[in-house]
Formats: C-alpha cells, sequence, structure tokens
C-alpha cells in the first residue's frame, strides 16, 4: 500500500502492544520525528513499562509533539492509542496547531501481537492486555474518519506492513519553490478594464480572441516570465466579472498566474454548488452576468472558484499571499480555521457604526518573517505594516487597481475608470485621511511589543553575525528607554562606545598614537584618517527637508523637521524653543550645502558632537567634577596651611608639605581641564554643533563611502554655515610612512592647547582586514584631559604605573558588537523595515551600554 | 581627609595625653585605604590643635576588588571626592590611630578623659548634599555650637551654585570621648549616598559608638538608616552604568524626589486618601481581577490585598528596583501560598503592547501618568485602552491649580522631580474625554484630598468605564 501523507500532519500509529508501531516508525520516519509513549515514559520514570507513570508520560509526549508541530514540523505519535479518548486528544492536538491528524492503523493479528511480546522479557503483560487492546481496536475501525482523522490507512497483515511505502506530498498551499518574480493584484470585483490595463503596464502581453459566438477567450504571457497573483474577490460587484474570470482562469492553466480564494468566490461557489446563500454585497452581478454564459462555462467557473486555495507561500517561505491575510503562525497550514482566517480576516465581534465587523489588526502584531500581501478591506493606499501590506484599493468604488511587484516591492496602479458600486462605508483607512496620502508607515505599527525588547535577545547583524543582548541588561534598557528616551520611531540610530589606545609605555602618558596605529597596523589596514576629538557630548541627528518628510518616512507628525538625541535616546535640548531653531538651523544648513538635491534625499541621519560640554553634562560637572575640584582645593589648601605651622613650630613634617603642595598644583590643572569645555548656553550662538558622519538617507547608507567623504560633508556644511557647523579638523595617514611621526606631532600640538585628542578611524567607515571586523574608531586623549577621567592626581608616579594596569578587551568587543548593532538598524530603516526591527537594533546598543565596563576606557 | 581637635583647657598640651600621640612629633600610621599623619599646627598651655591629615590612595579606590559585589559602584565615580572629604574613611581612621581616645582611657590623665572639657573640632570640607540644616540638626542636639560656612562649587563659573561641602566648627564643653563618638557616627551620615562599606559589624558599631546619645537624639532614625546602608542588586548596577556617564543613580534621585513630594502632601495624608478613593471606586464597580500600573513599591498592592472582592492583583512597573523593594515589601517569599497566588509583579513598561495586561476588570495609573513624556501619552494610550483593554481604568494626577496652596513650593514648580507634566483640571478633563471618546469609555471626575473652591482638590482621578 502506499500511504500518502501531507508534508506536515500529526500521524498516530494505532495498534495494539506487539503490533510492531515502533518497527513501522524506525523504517519510514527519521527517529526525531517520532515521539514514543514508551520512551516517554522511561524518561520520566526509568522505565518504559512503568504503567503508574502514564499520565506523566503523556503529558511530556503532548507537550513534545506540539512544540514540534508549532515549528512546522511533520510528528509521529507511537503509542496504541486504541481507545478513542486517547485518539481524540491527538485529534485535538493536531487542530490547535492547523495540521491534518492522519491514522496509520496496524491491524495485526492478536495471536502475533501475543507472540511478540512473549519475546520480549520487559513485557510480560499477560494476554489479557493484547485481547483487550486488540478488541478495543476493532470497535475503533469504522469511526476513525468521524473521529477527525482527515486520513486513515489500514494495514491488516504483516505482508501489507512490510510492502507499506510512505509518500509525503507538499502541502498545497506549499509553492515555495516557485521564485517569482511575480505581481501580487489587488481585488478586482469585475474591473475587467482597469486590470487589462494594469495588465499591460506590469508588461503582459494578453491575446484576446472572440469566438463567433460572441465569447472571449484570452492568452497571456510575460516576456520576462513574471507571473500574477491574485489576492482575490475576482467576483461580485463589478460589470466585468465574467470576463475577468475568463482572463484569470486562462492564466491560471497556462501558469503564467496563481489565485487565492476571496470570500466572493467562496461564496459564488456555493451559490452556483446550489446553496442557500444570500445575495448581497454584488453577487447579483456576478450572477447575472453568469447567466448570460453557457452551462458548460458555469461548471467550469465553478470547478475554478471551488478549487482556489486559501494561501499560497512562494519564494521560499518568503512572500505569502492570502485574501485576508495570514497570521506568521498560520502560513504553510492548512485547517477551517487558516481558511476562514485567510477569506475574512478576523474579527473582534464587534460592530461599527455602519454594522460592519470591526477587524482586529493582526498586521499590527504580524512579526512573521515573511513578506504578507493581502486585500479583502478597501484602503486609499497601501501602507506597510510589519512586512504586511494590504493592495485592496477599492477599484470597484472608484478607487484603483493595485500591484505590488515583488521582489522590487513596487507598487503599480490604474485608476478606476467610474465608481462601479457604492461602498456600504467610506473607503477603510488605515491611518486618519489627511495623512493617508502622506505617510507610508502605519500608526498602529508606532506602538512596538514587550517582546520585542524583553528578555535574553540575539540580534543578527551583517557586519558580525548574532549579538547577544543579556536578560539583564535589557531590563535596565527598558527602564531607560520607558523613562527618558525619545519616541522610538526617530531613534534609527544610537552610536557605539569609542574604545581608548593600548596603554602607552612612555613616561607620564597612558595614551599616545604609538599604540592606534600599531593597531591598525596589525588589524592589516594601511590608511587611516585622523580626526580631531571635540569635547562636548555625542549627538544623532534625524533631520528632513520639511515636517512631511519626516512625516513619511518616519511616521511623525507635530514634531518639527527633525529630533536630535544623545547616545541614551534622550532629548538632547530640553529646551523646545533651542530645539526647534537648532534643527530649523541645521536643515538650512543643508539645504545650503545642497545635500538634498545631491543625496535624492528628504531626511539625513547625522552622527555628531556638539558643544559646550556644560550643555548636557551640566549636572556631572557640577555633582562630580566641579564638586571634587572644589573639595579638593580646600581641603590640601587647609592642610598645607596647618603643615606650614607645624613646621613653624620647629616640627619636621617630613616630604608631607611639599607633596601637599604638588598635589594642589594637579588640582589646579584638573581645574582648568574641564573649564575649558564649559561656557554658558544663553541661545543657539553658544552653541556649536560638529556632524562627522552623515549615516543614511533616503534609500542610502552611506557607511560604504570613506571617512573623507563624511569629513567633506562636514566641510561642506561648515561653508554654508560656520557659525553653527563647526568643521573638524583631520588627517589623512599612511601607516608605515612619515604620516605617522606627522600627525603624532599633531596630537602633541591638538592636546598641549586644551584638545581633548583625537579619534583614529580606517579609511573605510567599515573596515574588514585580515582579522574580521576592525574597530570603527580608536580615540587617543591628551594628558591634561585625561585628569577628567582618572582624577586630578592621576599622573603622580604611583598612580600612573597602577592605571597603566588596563583592560581594554571589553570595551573593544562592546565598541563592536554596538557598531555592528547601530549599522544594523540603519540598515533596515533605510530598506523599510518594519519599526520592531529597527528598534531591536537601537534597543540592543543601550543595553550592551549598560555592561559593566571600566567608564573611564 | 582632614579634621583638626583643639582644646583651650589649660594646660592645653594635656590634649596630646589624651590622644596619646606627641604633639612635638609629626607622626604617620598605614591605613588599609592609604596613610593618616598626626601632627600638631599648635601647642602651648594656652591652645593645642591636633590634626588628623588622610592620605587617601585615589587609584586604589577605583581599582575594584575581585569578587567585590559593589566593583560596579565604584566604576562611576572615578572621579572621586573620597580623598578630599570627611566620610567613613575618617571614621575608620578616628577608630584606629585615636582608638584609646575613642574608648575614654588615657594612661597620663584618666580623669582628664572623663572630664567635659572645652573643645572644637573643625572640618574644613564636610559633604552634605542635603545643605547646611542638616549639619545643625545632627549636632545641635548633642550641645554644639555648629558655624556652619558654604562656598561656590566654580568662582569662575557663578550660575553654578553652592558646592555640597561646609566648613564645619563644632564647639563644646564635652568629653573628648563623646566628640569622638559623635563624629565616628555622624559623619558617614551626612556623606549618605557615598558611604558604601557597610559590612556585617557595622550593626554592632553602631550601637556601641551612639550608646548614650542615638537613642535620644531626634533624628536617630535618619542616622540609622543612612549608617546601614543597603547593597544593590545586578539590575541596578547596570542601569547605573547606563545614566549618562556617571550621573547620579535614577534610583536615588527618584528617591530624593519622592520625599520632597512626600513632604509637601504628607500633611494631609494625600498619598492614603488616593488609596481609599482607589478602593472605593473599586469596590463600587466590584473589580475582581486589577491591574496596577506603575505599581512601584506595592503600597496600592498592599492596601488590594485587605479587600476581599479583589481576587488577583498585578503590578507593573518599569523599576527593576522598585519591584525588588516591592517583593520585600510584600513578602512575597514568606506569604501565605493563597495571598501570594493573588498576586503577580510583572516588569514592564506603559510604552509597549503588553499582552500580559489584557483580561483585567480594572487598571489603576495611580500618579503615573505625570512621570510620562507628554509625546510618549499617546503611546500609553494604545498600550492601556487599546490593548490592554480593561473593564474600567482609575487615573490620578496631581491638581496643578492646587499647587500654590503648597507652602515651600516655589510658583510654577512641579511637586516632583520627574514629573513631565501637572495638568490643571481642564487640562486633564480634556484629554481624558478624548480618550475617552476614542477608545470607547466613559469617563467621570473625582477629586482627592480637601476640595478648594476656586483652587479644587489636590490630587484629580478619573474613572473610565466601558
Amino acid at each position: 500500500m502506499n500511504i500518502g501523507i501531507p508534508e506536515l500532519c500529526l500521524v498516530a500509529l494505532i495498534g495494539p502492544t506487539g503490533s510492531g508501531k515502533s518497527h513501522f516508525a524506525s523504517r519510514h520516519f527519521k527517529p526525531t520525528e517520532v515521539v514514543s509513549s514508551d520512551d516517554c515514559r522511561a524518561m520520566v520514570a526509568d522505565d518504559a513499562n512503568d504503567q503508574a507513570a502514564t499520565p506523566d508520560a503523556f503529558a511530556l509526549l503532548n507537550f513534545i509533539a506540539a512544540t514540534r508541530l508549532r515549528s512546522g514540523r511533520l510528528t509521529v505519535v507511537d503509542a496504541t492509542s486504541v481507545q478513542p479518548e486517547a485518539r481524540k486528544s491527538l485529534v485535538e492536538l493536531a487542530r490547535e496547531h492547523d495540521c491534518l491528524p492522519v491514522a496509520i492503523v496496524l491491524n495485526m493479528p492478536e495471536s502475533l501481537c501475543l507472540a511478540r511480546n512473549r519475546e520480549r522479557p520487559d513485557r510480560q503483560f499477560g494476554g489479557r492486555v493484547v485481547r483487550q487492546q486488540a478488541q478495543q481496536l476493532r470497535r475503533s475501525l469504522r469511526g476513525l474518519k468521524r473521529e477527525g482523522f482527515r486520513h486513515v490507512f489500514v494495514l491488516n497483515s504483516p505482508e501489507e506492513v512490510d510492502s507499506a511505502t510512505i509518500q509525503r506530498t507538499p502541502m498545497w498551499v506549499n509553492l515555495r519553490h516557485e521564485r517569482g518574480p511575480f505581481d501580487v493584484i489587488g481585488d478586482v470585483h469585475g474591473c475587467f478594464d482597469e486590470l487589462l490595463t494594469l495588465l499591460e503596464r506590469l508588461g503582459y502581453v494578453v491575446e484576446t480572441r472572440t469566438d463567433a459566438g460572441g465569447g472571449m477567450s484570452f492568452s497571456v504571457s510575460h516576456p520576462e516570465g513574471r507571473k500574477a497573483v491574485f489576492v482575490g474577490d475576482l467576483v461580485d460587484r463589478g460589470p466585468g466579472v465574467v470576463k475577468a474570470l475568463k482572463l484569470v482562469m486562462s492564466m491560471v492553466s497556462s501558469d503564467s498566474a496563481l489565485c487565492v480564494a476571496g470570500n466572493h468566490e467562496s461564496k459564488l461557489a456555493r451559490k452556483l454548488q446550489g446553496r442557500n446563500v444570500q445575495v448581497t454585497h454584488g453577487l447579483a452581478e456576478s450572477l447575472a452576468q453568469l447567466d448570460m454564459e453557457s452551462e458548460a462555462f458555469r461548471q467550469q467557473a465553478l470547478a475554478f472558484l471551488d478549487g482556489l486555495i486559501s494561501h499560497y507561500v512562494l519564494d521560499d517561505g518568503d512572500l505569502v499571499v492570502a485574501h485576508a491575510g495570514i497570521k506568521s503562525e498560520y502560513q504553510g497550514r492548512a485547517s477551517a480555521r487558516v481558511r476562514d482566517f485567510c477569506l475574512y480576516g478576523e474579527t473582534t465581534g464587534e460592530k461599527d457604526e455602519f454594522g460592519l465587523p470591526i477587524r482586529a489588526n493582526w498586521a499590527a502584531e504580524y512579526r512573521g518573517k515573511a513578506t504578507v500581501v493581502y486585500g479583502h478591506t478597501a484602503v486609499v493606499e497601501p501602507v506597510w505594516l510589519n512586512r504586511t501590506i494590504n493592495i485592496d484599493t477599492g477599484c470597484v468604488f472608484g478607487g484603483k487597481l493595485t500591484a505590488l511587484r515583488y521582489p522590487e516591492k513596487e507598487l503599480v496602479s490604474v485608476p478606476a475608470a467610474r465608481v462601479y458600486y457604492e461602498p456600504v462605508r467610506p473607503l477603510a483607512q488605515p491611518v486618519p485621511p489627511e495623512e493617508a496620502t502622506r505617510s507610508t508607515v502605519d500608526r498602529s505599527a508606532n506602538l512596538l511589543d514587550i517582546d520585542d525588547v524583553i528578555g535574553k535577545r540575539v540580534v543578527s547583524t551583517r557586519l558580525r553575525g548574532n549579538v547577544t543582548v543579556r536578560e539583564e541588561n535589557a531590563a535596565a534598557a527598558l527602564e531607560v528607554m520607558s523613562r527618558f528616551a525619545l519616541d522610538p520611531r526617530w531613534l534609527v540610530y544610537l552610536p557605539p562606545t569609542i574604545s581608548p589606545s593600548e596603554t602607552s609605555k612612555l613616561p607620564g602618558l597612558l595614551e599616545h598614537p604609538a599604540e592606534v596605529f600599531t593597531y591598525y597596523r596589525n588589524a592589516g589596514v594601511s590608511e587611516v584618517v585622523c580626526e580631531e576629538k571635540h569635547m562636548g557630548s555625542r549627538a544623532v541627528v534625524v533631520v528632513g527637508r520639511d515636517a512631511s518628510a519626516i512625516e513619511r518616512r518616519f511616521g511623525i507628525s507635530g514634531d518639527g523637521v527633525g529630533a536630535c538625541y544623545t547616545r541614551t535616546g534622550r532629548r538632547f535640548l530640553g529646551d523646545r524653543a533651542l530645539e526647534l531653531a537648532f534643527m530649523e538651523r541645521v536643515r538650512r544648513g543643508i539645504s545650503d550645502a545642497g545635500l538634498w538635491e545631491e543625496l535624492e534625499t528628504d531626511w539625513i541621519v547625522l552622527d555628531s558632537e556638539i558643544m559646550p560640554w556644560s550643555l548636557k553634562a551640566q549636572e556631572l560637572l557640577s555633582d562630580q567634577y566641579a564638586a571634587v575640584g572644589v573639595a579638593a582645593r580646600t581641603s590640601l589648601t587647609v592642610a598645607g596651611s596647618l603643615l606650614r605651622q607645624t613646621a613653624a613650630r620647629g616640627v619636621e613634617v617630613f616630604d608631607t608639605l611639599a607633596g601637599i603642595e604638588d598635589r594642589l598644583g594637579m588640582v589646579r590643572l584638573y581645574g582648568d581641564a574641564y573649564a575649558r569645555y564649559c561656557w554658558p548656553v544663553e541661545s543657539l550662538a553658544d552653541i556649536q554643533f560638529a556632524p562627522f558622519h552623515l549615516l543614511a538617507s533616503e534609500g542610502r547608507l552611506h557607511t560604504d563611502k570613506d571617512h573623507l567623504w563624511h569629513m567633506n560633508v562636514a566641510a561642506r556644511l561648515h561653508e554654508a554655515d560656520s557659525a553653527l557647523f563647526r568643521d573638524t579638523r583631520h588627517k589623512v595617514v599612511r601607516l608605515d610612512t612619515s604620516d605617522e611621526s606627522e600627525a603624532t606631532g599633531w596630537w602633541e600640538e591638538l592636546t598641549s592647547t586644551g584638545g581633548e585628542g583625537m579619534v583614529v578611524k580606517p579609511l573605510d567607515f567599515v573596515s574588514r582586514a585580515k582579522r574580521g571586523l576592525a574597530q570603527p574608531a580608536i580615540k587617543c586623549r591628551g594628558a591634561e584631559y585625561l585628569r577628567i577621567i582618572y582624577g586630578p592626581e592621576y599622573t603622580l608616579t604611583e598612580n600612573l604605573e597602577r592605571l597603566r594596569n588596563r583592560n581594554i578587551s571589553a570595551k573593544r568587543s562592546l565598541a563592536l558588537r554596538e557598531f555592528a548593532l547601530g549599522v544594523e538598524g540603519l540598515h533596515r530603516f533605510v530598506e523599510g523595515e518594519p519599526l520592531y526591527r529597527v528598534h531591536e537594533c537601537a534597543f540592543g546598543v543601550l543595553a550592551l551600554e549598560s555592561e559593566p565596563v571600566d567608564p573611564r576606557l | 581627609m582632614l579634621l583638626t581637635i583643639t582644646t583651650t583647657h589649660q594646660p592645653a598640651t594635656d590634649l596630646g595625653f589624651l590622644l596619646h600621640k606627641n604633639p612635638s612629633r609629626f607622626q604617620s600610621f598605614k591605613l588599609s585605604f592609604g596613610r593618616a599623619d598626626i601632627f600638631y599646627p599648635e601647642a602651648d598651655s594656652h591652645r593645642c590643635t591636633a590634626a588628623l591629615l588622610l592620605h587617601i590612595d585615589p587609584v586604589g579606590l577605583v581599582r575594584p576588588k575581585s569578587g567585590n559585589p559593589n566593583a560596579g559602584d565604584w566604576l562611576g565615580r572615578y572621579v572621586n571626592d573620597r580623598p578630599y572629604v570627611a566620610s567613613s574613611h575618617m571614621s575608620v581612621a578616628i577608630a584606629s590611630v585615636f582608638g584609646s581616645a575613642l574608648a575614654g582611657k588615657s594612661t597620663e590623665r584618666p580623669e582628664l578623659a572623663d572630664m567635659p572639657i572645652p573643645l572644637e573640632a573643625d572640618v574644613p570640607v564636610m559633604p552634605s548634599a542635603d545643605g547646611p540644616d542638616l549639619i545643625r540638626r545632627l549636632f545641635e542636639p548633642l550641645g554644639y555650637d555648629v558655624d556652619v560656612s558654604g562656598q561656590p562649587l566654580d568662582e569662575r563659573f557663578p550660575e553654578w551654585g553652592h558646592s555640597p561641602y561646609y566648613g564645619v566648627r563644632l564647639s563644646s564643653k564635652i568629653r573628648l570621648r563623646d566628640l569622638l563618638s559623635h563624629l565616628y557616627v555622624l559623619l558617614p551620615v551626612l556623606d549618605d549616598e557615598k558611604h558604601y562599606w557597610v559590612g556585617d559589624d557595622e550593626v554592632a558599631k553602631l550601637m556601641r559608638f551612639g550608646e548614650g546619645w542615638l537613642d535620644n537624639h531626634p533624628l536617630r532614625e535618619l542616622i540609622s538608616r543612612r549608617y546601614l546602608k543597603h547593597q544593590r542588586s545586578l539590575v541596578s548596577q547596570a542601569l547605573a552604568q547606563l545614566l549618562d556617564a556617571g550621573s547620579a543613580d535614577p534610583g536615588v534621585i527618584a528617591t530624593r524626589h519622592e520625599r520632597e513630594e512626600e513632604r509637601l502632601e504628607a500633611p494631609m495624608r494625600l498619598g492614603e486618601q488616593r488609596i481609599q478613593a482607589v478602593l472605593a471606586a473599586l469596590r463600587d464597580m466590584g473589580a475582581a481581577r486589577v491591574l496596577d500600573l506603575g505599581c512601584g513599591e506595592g503600597r496600592l498592592i498592599e492596601a488590594l490585598l485587605g479587600e476581599p472582592s479583589v481576587r488577583s492583583i498585578t503590578g507593573l512597573d518599569v523599576s527593576h528596583r522598585a519591584l525588588e523593594t516591592a517583593t520585600r515589601r510584600l513578602r512575597l517569599d514568606t506569604l501565605p501560598p493563597r495571598q501570594r497566588e493573588r498576586i503577580t509583579l510583572l516588569h514592564g513598561s506603559l510604552t509597549y503592547r503588553d499582552k500580559r495586561l489584557s483580561g483585567h476588570d480594572a487598571a489603576v495609573a495611580m500618579e503615573v501618568i505625570e512621570h510620562i513624556d507628554p509625546t510618549r501619552l499617546d503611546a500609553f494610550e494604545d498600550t492601556v485602552f487599546g490593548n490592554a483593554r480593561p473593564g474600567a481604568v482609575l487615573i490620578t494626577t496631581p491638581n496643578a491649580e492646587y499647587n500654590s496652596l503648597f507652602e515651600g513650593l516655589p510658583g510654577g514648580a512641579f511637586r516632583h522631580g520627574d514629573h513631565r507634566f501637572e495638568w490643571r483640571r481642564g487640562e486633564f478633563q480634556d484629554w481624558s474625554r478624548q480618550v475617552a471618546d476614542r477608545r470607547k469609555y466613559d469617563v467621570r471626575f473625582e477629586d482627592i484630598g480637601p476640595v478648594h473652591p476656586t483652587h479644587g482638590a489636590p490630587t484629580q482621578m478619573g474613572v473610565f468605564t466601558r
């Protein structure tokens, strides 16, 4: 017997003990596909025959089977299953996971089962058990179909068992091998003329023949082999139902199209089958037009309509087409529940003011990998939401007929010639009407799910593979993100931390350019750029050409032309008026530099430093830096005068007084070190903005440009508005040439005149050299600046020698992981991925920042 | 790092006998954190001053010892005031170099050790984040004349204001041992947040050195609480790491702010009245499954446990630390199973959709929305009214109109430093009605607290039902 089973199903092997189920299973299925009650008994009770462990063993069996089915794996249950209640739970399990239950019955002669059991020393049940099971099985045989098993195969003899073969057949919905390219076409509803125009615009060649009787037939092909996929609802309401049907039927039969079932096809089919359905919602139009056709055509149409599949999984699982959409857990499955969802969508049970059912927004919660294209509910404009898109643009209601070109993801539309059918309510709008034509981001996508961020997370990045975020770090990030951060739609990027150089061995120094050059040389980088390190606060600036660009691309309205935020996602400028003025000046600077046109964009993301430091770090300055300074000055001054007084009494104070005076000198230098980076900000005139990376713009990530390109952008902005934009001095260094010593001299000069130091980057933004991804940047800070990092007295020899013992490996690893996450987030944003996928990266950077790494590095 | 003790008791040089340190010598002692020097800037029969100067190793402070669970705390304090202020290090030094004097022993002058004599203690840099008042309130009840002088943070930036350090002179006729005991206990108390060295025997030390005066001190609770500081969990360390490079811990800030708000509202027992108002509303609607959004340390949960009609309570907070405190306060570990089963605590956020929040009869957001950035209120609305959709939502929030009636609240200021807004009644009601309209709820409003004829009540509550 050839046993044909669907590739995804729950197979119940049914038969008494000794009927050979386990042997059968091992011959036809992978060992991991088989869950056996004996094995489960052994696992929970150390004894495969301990009947007392049966309830626990079945709990385990059910858990394993459910877990496998949930992830779409065929599962074979090897248990006697001779009692109806045992089978009932298997059928329920299959249904719960929208898989078909299949029964394979080993109906062996009782004597054979008895004989086999006798041969096994561990199975001394006695004949009574076997006889009872055989009897239960015989009583069950006729009712298996009624119990819900879709396919039942009964093997009645050892010979039949031996000769049985099993063939797994693909699910009808599974067309993963079809790779396209496709043109997915929205609800046609008998708008034949628009369909014809649309197909032609998409490049299909449509030959129309009219036979003697006036009947039409079509022959459609695409010179590039593209295939149309109809989302259903070809029929009802419109004037060209029959012509549309004929066209699509011919395309499907000639393999130039696929078509999934719409609810209107389903209802029309039932009507044609003579069932009692209400003739509403445009069914009358279809019936009237079909009445003019021959009975033969009606039968042909019925066969077509009735044979339509709920949905198709295409392109290796990356594209799914279903009439009303489909959740990820239903994709590739077949059940009444799945079919209903595909045809009608999900409703909450409530009705709206037009008496129509309120739809649950499955797409807002969609987190699947596959792109889902659907129709069913007419909208003004197709809008992407979490990798789903509704392309029913209500052609029959006077809207337009829309196709989505895949994989290009371009929309092509043909406007309706007129209103063919009055809608019950105005076209459904996923966004308020005033935004509908502008924003490509669905408002309901704004809300992220807690499951998108909490717990241990593994984020897959292009630059560095999987990046893991630990649970406690995610928990810390959740609090900061929720309490302090901007709307997550702004946070397309958080900057990575920058590692310092390895520790210098030179006297009086912790950091020196030599170690930076050595690092890059060893990493296989030949050219680097040394950029002056501005001492302010890191800022990311998102700016649009105008507010509508922000609304369109970021989905944010009423919040100006952009946002400026800190490395932890907080609003940078607390003063609203100052923020608006700042964003406006930045926007103008970009316009004046001609960047919008040059980059063909209406928004950009900049990575930058904003000065003065005191603007953002006031709390830190008062609580920490100035506080330490005043405490140190006061105490050392008093100590010095007490020691002098003591010495004046003729008491030997040894070198203590000299030591205190030395330290007081260092404390003064420390005070000067931080004061340099502080000045009061009363207006925008007091702020300096130094962008150093232009990270992204429409359709482009600029991490493929070298740093000279980015520096050139900065220079042009400085030229456009030198009062606000600060230029970044920089030097290109070819390693192993005299450039190195020249750059070292430059660094010495920078740091001796109060500069923080420099940041050295490989010339390429992303540098993959011989040891994998190289550090995207390394900072090399001046000795005086480091007083505000390592404390006023760090230059005392005994302090410095101990401070040299610092380990930068954790910081370096962190910098790379954060860099990979940051760039990944931008990639995803530029590619138009859903918010939760972009947010995952920014959230990950924030979480990684909470890892315990020496903050002085 | 510096303390001087002066006496004018004659002969003043007897101070050397009391301290067991010779006034004519400069002496140094090694301590675990560095070195202590003792010397006498003045020593004649009329007046004698002993100076205790600490050299605290700043690098050693920061370098985490292996296995030290609090290592993370020190990392954030790399630019550290420890070497320069009077802190717990000074207490340690007093105990080790003036051990006999602290115990009241003097071989040469035993009767003098037991005698109140005129003494002055000078601390040039005493930290007090709570301002100079606390210094007085700590020392004056002990009989000292207290002279406090402050100074600016940085004279180059007068706009930065005052420093948290004070020059302090304490004068009294007192036994030396008592002066030293007072300093031993109270210096770390003034230092508060930065006092991290609590070990197991600290309680015993507090009992010993507080003997005879701590029991009667009006601030004894504050003294004990601050002296015995608690350690922190992994998550809060992680969080501390996140705060923009070293700014203070939000938990600490929050606690400080909470104190401000409590101080304002305490006289009218507003916190308690809010809880009672919420309980009454929940009773009215017969809510059995209650969601406490922003449950904090669990005060409302505690009250809900006493309500027989409330079957289950889910508390949600964004602060992991608050939930840890709630777990302790509610004694979740030892609660009888029947009660324990009624409580679920969740770490989550009101700006992320969360399916764990659905299926409740009522949700309470007591003094929560004013902590949410106005631009994020739409996410709050989506989470609570759009997705969780409980049968009822109770929202309480300050009524800004009432603020002018609070003494000690400057005009235009908020009651709590973390409040992002405080709404007038009209503003709250407008927002509430819009939300109710969009989300198909009905809303009514209640006053909580004493109602003023023009300013209304201090707290306003919106009761949303559907």
